[in-house]
């Protein structure tokens, strides 16, 4: 436990020792606060049965970030350490694989979170500033806020796998990239069927209307906690760990 | 505190390391010699547990490197070739991680560092980044990484490639004050430096061990243990005569205006001095020198692992 706790502090110190977190950090924040500004500003125009937490996500402004940024978190933590030669060090000190991976997994998590920190406090921001409280209750705050970190989670632990892959850290993101973009729009797939019989692509629908991101998030964005993706994202984290961690384990059976 | 049985590496068909066995005791310091490719770095891999034998085995401290790499680990400390180190980290934050890694106990973790920064005289850099550190402080950082610990064995793959003859000296001192209470096992192409500190020399080649004894011994056993020299106003005989003496495994001659210049080369354990000197006085030849010249270790290194480069 001690092991792991190093490691990870480690794993977080290092996002803060490169500039690009804090470009990540303050583009990721800008982009964020037009996506609240224009939340607001739609909220004062037209009335809305939406609260202003389910308007700022799903502005563009909030999307697009949120999967470019996937791949921008995970992509070094474990291609860099083989670029570098570090892992050589890492690996003959006594610490176990499940070890070093659960260290560079919860390392992004810890970071990212820190990136939605201040996307929280915007929302209290906002009363502070006019006075007016914003158009929100507990039930949608605290729900988006369990569906990102657990999607997070799930697209994070897809990353260092990705990361784990690869040994340059341009692959490793281009390869989590491609998983995100593919898993976050699967939610499309049924459009393609428009048209067709509807009887036939039922199935379909239904399937993903299981799996997709953009099922779940408005859910949780009305406060409505449906433990189906709770399961989903925390089994699917456990089993893209558990790859990570074979391949991990991998690398030394590769000649 | 090592044992080695068998041990092989196989990249596809090529073999790395080709089923070598040796022994390290308590309290050695073990010159591991070979040239580039021969296996060196791949055994010492192995003794860490970074690479997996693909066959034999090896154990530190009784604790067999695979399948109790953990304990076997933490016995351990190891200075990989080409020292990787986190080059975002400062030297003193470097050395506090890595000792908690090692499972140094936290309260005792500020005086490890501080002695080990001591022991490799880190204390002007402490502070700095590792990345604006020059080659000699990144390769001392990372012996203090590798005794931050204080482990029982210290295993350092080339710790003097890629340093200046001044910073070569303070690493090889340096090592030379860790090993009075530890065992090392170090791989060198420095052959003077093997000869200075370690109390053995295993000399691989090919993935094989070629030899493994004392510096001293292994020159003793040397075919071309020695050359003699003589300088001398000498006759056009003098060079069968120098060839029928025994010992004497061939004669090499040039002229040097009028004196001529032989170079004898001996067996192990012959010396043809005294015979020469004799030879020389008979026949009244004028000898302006007469030196016996030994083997270094690099002769017994270049006939070990020279053959079918």
């Amino acid at each position: 436990m001690r092991t792991l706790f190093h490691l990870t502090a480690r794993e977080v110190k290092s996002f803060f020792y490169s500039p690009i977190a804090y470009v990540m950090l303050v583009i990721f924040l800008a982009l964020n606060g037009v996506a609240f500004y224009y939340a607001v500003q739609t909220l004062t125009k037209v009335p809305a049965d939406e609260s202003v937490v389910f308007v700022t996500f799903f502005s563009p402004f909030f999307v697009w970030p949120f999967i470019l940024i996937m791949p921008l978190l995970t992509m070094r933590v474990f291609a860099d350490e083989f670029r570098m030669g570090t892992i050589e060090s890492l690996t003959t000190a006594p610490v176990k694989d499940w070890q070093v991976v659960m260290a560079k997994f919860l390392g992004a998590l810890v970071f990212y979170i820190v990136l939605f920190i201040p996307t929280y406090c915007y929302f209290f921001f906002y009363k502070w500033l006019t006075g007016i409280p914003a158009a929100f209750a507990a039930g949608p705050y605290w729900g988006s806020a369990l569906l990102l970190l657990l999607a997070g989670m799930f697209f994070i632990s897809m990353g260092c796998l990705a990361s784990a892959l690869n040994r340059e850290q341009i692959n490793a993101a281009a390869m989590s990239l491609v998983m995100t973009v593919l898993f976050i729009f699967l939610a499309a797939l049924p459009d393609f069927f428009v048209g067709k019989n509807e009887e036939e692509t039922k199935w379909l629908t239904h399937f993903i209307g299981y799996i997709s991101f953009f099922e779940h998030l408005p859910t949780f964005c009305r406060g409505i906690i449906d433990t189906r993706p709770i399961v989903f994202y925390l089994s699917l984290t456990a089993l893209f760990l558990f790859i990570t961690h074979h391949v991990f384990q991998a690398r030394k059976w590769k000649s | 505190m090592i044992s080695v049985k068998n041990l092989s590496k196989k990249y596809g068909s090529i073999a790395a390391v080709n089923d070598i066995s040796f022994e390290v005791e308590k309290g050695e310091i073990v010159g591991f010699l070979g040239p580039n490719g021969a296996g060196k770095s791949t055994t010492m891999k192995m003794l860490t547990g970074y690479l997996p034998p693909t066959s034999g085995a090896a154990s530190i401290a009784g604790f067999d490197v695979f399948e109790k790499s953990i304990e076997a680990r933490r016995r351990l400390g190891y200075l990989p070739e080409n020292t990787p180190l986190y080059l975002d980290m400062r030297v003193n934050e470097y050395l506090r991680y890595r000792a908690h890694l090692k499972g140094v106990p936290s309260g005792k973790v500020a005086e490890a560092v501080g002695e080990a920064i001591g022991l490799c005289s880190l204390s002007d850099v402490e502070k700095k980044m590792i990345g604006a550190l020059s080659k000699g402080y990144r390769q001392r950082v990372g012996l203090a990484d590798a005794l931050v610990h204080d482990p029982e064995l210290l295993i350092l793959d080339e710790p003097t490639i890629g340093l200046d003859p001044n910073q070569i000296r303070s690493v090889r001192e340096l090592i030379k004050n860790l090993a009075q209470r530890r065992t090392v096992l170090i791989s060198t192409h420095i052959l003077p430096e093997v000869e200075i500190m370690c109390s053995r020399v295993i000399v691989i080649h090919k993935g094989k061990i070629r030899a493994s004894d004392t510096a001293e011994n292994l020159l003793k056993n040397h075919r071309a243990a020695g050359q003699l020299r003589i300088e001398a106003k000498t006759g056009t005989e003098a060079r069968e005569a120098f060839g029928r003496m025994t010992g004497v495994k061939d004669v090499q001659a040039e002229q040097d205006g009028e004196y001529s210049i032989f170079t004898l080369r001996l067996d192990a354990n012959a010396d043809v001095s005294e015979e020469v000197f004799r030879l020389a006085a008979d026949r009244k030849w004028n000898v302006r020198e007469l030196v016996r010249k030994r083997a270094t270790l690099e002769d017994v290194f270049v006939e070990l692992t020279h053959s079918d480069i």
